[in-house]
């Protein structure tokens, strides 16, 4: 019998971090996000592993990035102010394909905003944040075990795609403590990047099948040049238009063409619903107890959980959404992903966002008022 | 036992409400049941409104938070103030006889406890309140078996706080008993 545990969203995505096999850390403390780093500068040194604490969160992605192109799994963690800070290197990361997982408790904003308090609201910069047309995966969880889940599954996700990959917690999970089961055979699968086994037949922005160039390790046995200028498959910077073109299509199709490895949703009650709900993270939980507690009122309600948001499960929530009367998106926000929802419906008047932005998670209460108004 | 508890400890920061409704949750686990714990503080490191909650139940829980506990502790004026209107209608309101100075019965299952003078007399210091205030819950509506709070401390503290934290949760006990006597034991 495994014994169940309290644990914290913030510690069970540090420790997914380290099943995952990352072994460098640099960050900023930040509110709500601070467990994470304090834990890694516990058991990264124990591990053999590097945590350092960096002057700012520019740095901080930065040294992330360096350590990750000499072949080690990294990661950093923040929330809103420091998301800002890491974007122009979060767009290095992207040109230059750097795996590498930037954990952002979202709290309320912009700026300063409320430090302790709850938001949904960096949905739209996980995915637009740093300017050019790029990719990027974010993912966010609803339980604390997901929590440590979907770490390790970022850190998955970077390695073998060379793509940062944003790992979206809202205060309310990273806060969080509840009931944690880890079975004894529950095994921890790591996928490592492609690695470049002979320089001489390939090179390091290789045009690949899959869109993904093999990786040369940085201090490793071949010299190579890594860039934010747009480059040609030796590494190298180009202005030839073709390359150029190349390069911007590929970043892109390099996540498109295997959205199924990617994408993940999950559905509650969803097949015979009337009303669809599509909730993502702590709000998620709040759409779940509206579920049961219409489905005990005989209201035929679903919800359509969001794992993945970008890249946008487009497929799943249209497939979803195919005959229902009407469907209800709650954010902790004034409407991000409901956006996304809305383009992929095949009527908008079906859409009902509920936007709660005064640092409170959206209550059940308040998603069956909508549907009592609508059904 | 099969009761669902929807816990709120309010009071200010520094009072030690969330650490407490950790280890709470915690011992709720230990003995068996489904919990969950989450807080809200403002940035203040002491002094401002916090509050720790926790739900305990035989279910799955899915929406983390309180709407209306039923089972409230204040612990500062302003806690009662915010919080108190919030309590379900079959609730249990404990309140710091020390602190709150509002002390007209709010509701029917109402407890006054000296939580912080008993503290500041007994140990000589406040900061083990959250202790006496976890020990008076855990006698007055036995949520979780005094037993499993006491495994639970084992884990939690450490040596040089055991002792101490240990002493700060026998004192919440007695004066749980003392507030039955005085206000007769709660029906659920």
């Amino acid at each position: 019998m495994v014994k169940p545990k309290l644990m914290q969203g913030n510690e069970c995505c540090a420790l997914g971090a380290l099943a995952a096999g990352v072994r460098f850390f640099a960050g900023y403390p930040i509110t709500p996000s601070t467990e994470i780093a304090e834990i890694f500068s516990k058991e990264l040194p124990k591990l053999g592993g590097v945590f350092m604490q960096m002057e700012d969160e520019i740095a901080s992605l930065a040294a992330v990035i360096g350590a990750s192109l000499t072949g080690k799994k990294a990661i950093t963690a923040t929330s809103g102010p420091g998301f800002s800070l890491m974007q122009e290197n979060l767009g290095f990361a992207a040109v230059a394909e750097v795996p590498c997982v930037i954990v952002n408790v979202m709290r309320l904003g912009p700026s300063t905003g409320m430090p302790t308090l709850p938001a949904q609201s960096d949905v739209m910069q996980a995915r637009w944040g740093t300017h050019g047309d790029h990719s990027v995966i974010a993912l966010a969880p609803s339980s604390v075990k997901e929590a440590f889940c979907l770490t390790v599954r970022a850190v998955n996700l970077a390695e073998r795609y060379r793509v940062p990959v944003v790992l979206l917690m809202d205060e309310v999970i990273g806060h969080l403590r509840e009931r944690v089961v880890f079975q004894p055979d529950e095994k921890v699968v790591q996928w490592e990047r492609k690695q470049c086994l002979n320089p001489k037949s390939s090179q390091p922005f290789e045009e690949t099948a899959d869109g993904i160039p093999p990786f040369f390790s940085f201090g490793g046995e071949y010299r190579h040049h890594v860039t934010g200028l747009v480059h040609d498959e030796s590494g190298f910077p180009t202005s030839q238009r073709e390359g150029i073109s190349r390069l911007i299509r590929r970043l892109h199709y390099k996540i498109t063409q295997h959205l199924s490895d990617i994408v993940q949703v999950e559905e509650f009650f969803v097949d015979d619903a009337d009303v669809l709900i599509i909730a993502y993270g702590s709000t998620a939980r709040s759409a779940q107890a509206a579920v049961v507690r219409a489905r005990e009122e005989g209201k035929k309600a679903g919800l359509l959980r969001l794992i993945t948001l970008w890249p946008f499960p487009e497929k799943e929530v249209s497939t979803a959404a195919v005959n229902k009367k009407a469907v209800i998106v709650p954010e902790m926000n004034m409407g991000q992903l409901a956006l996304e929802v809305a383009r992929v419906l095949p009527d908008k008047n079906l859409l009902f966002p509920i936007n709660r932005v005064d640092g409170e998670l959206v209550t059940p209460d308040e998603i069956l008022s909508v549907m009592g108004r609508i059904y | 036992m099969s009761k669902l508890w929807k816990v709120r400890l309010s009071g200010k920061g520094g009072q030690g409400l969330i650490t407490a409704s950790i280890v709470l949750a915690d011992a709720a686990i230990r003995f068996g049941k489904n919990a969950v714990q989450t807080q809200s503080y403002g940035p203040e490191s002491r002094g401002g409104a916090c509050r720790g909650e926790v739900i305990i139940s035989d279910q799955n829980i899915y929406y983390p938070k309180i709407s209306h506990p039923n089972l409230l502790v204040c612990m500062s004026d302003t806690a009662v103030k915010t919080h108190a209107g919030f309590l379900a209608g079959d609730g249990i309101l404990i309140i710091d006889e020390t602190l709150v100075t509002q002390t007209r019965p709010i509701k029917s299952q109402f407890y006054k406890v000296p939580i912080t003078g008993l503290c500041r007399e007994k140990l000589g210091q406040d900061i083990y309140a959250n202790m006496v205030v976890l020990g008076a819950i855990i006698r007055i509506t036995e949520v979780v078996p005094e037993n499993v709070v006491l495994e639970t401390f084992q884990d939690y503290f450490s040596l040089e706080m055991l002792e101490t934290n240990l002493q700060a949760f026998t004192i919440g006990l007695k004066a749980g008993e003392k507030a039955i006597k005085r206000f007769g034991e709660f029906s659920a």
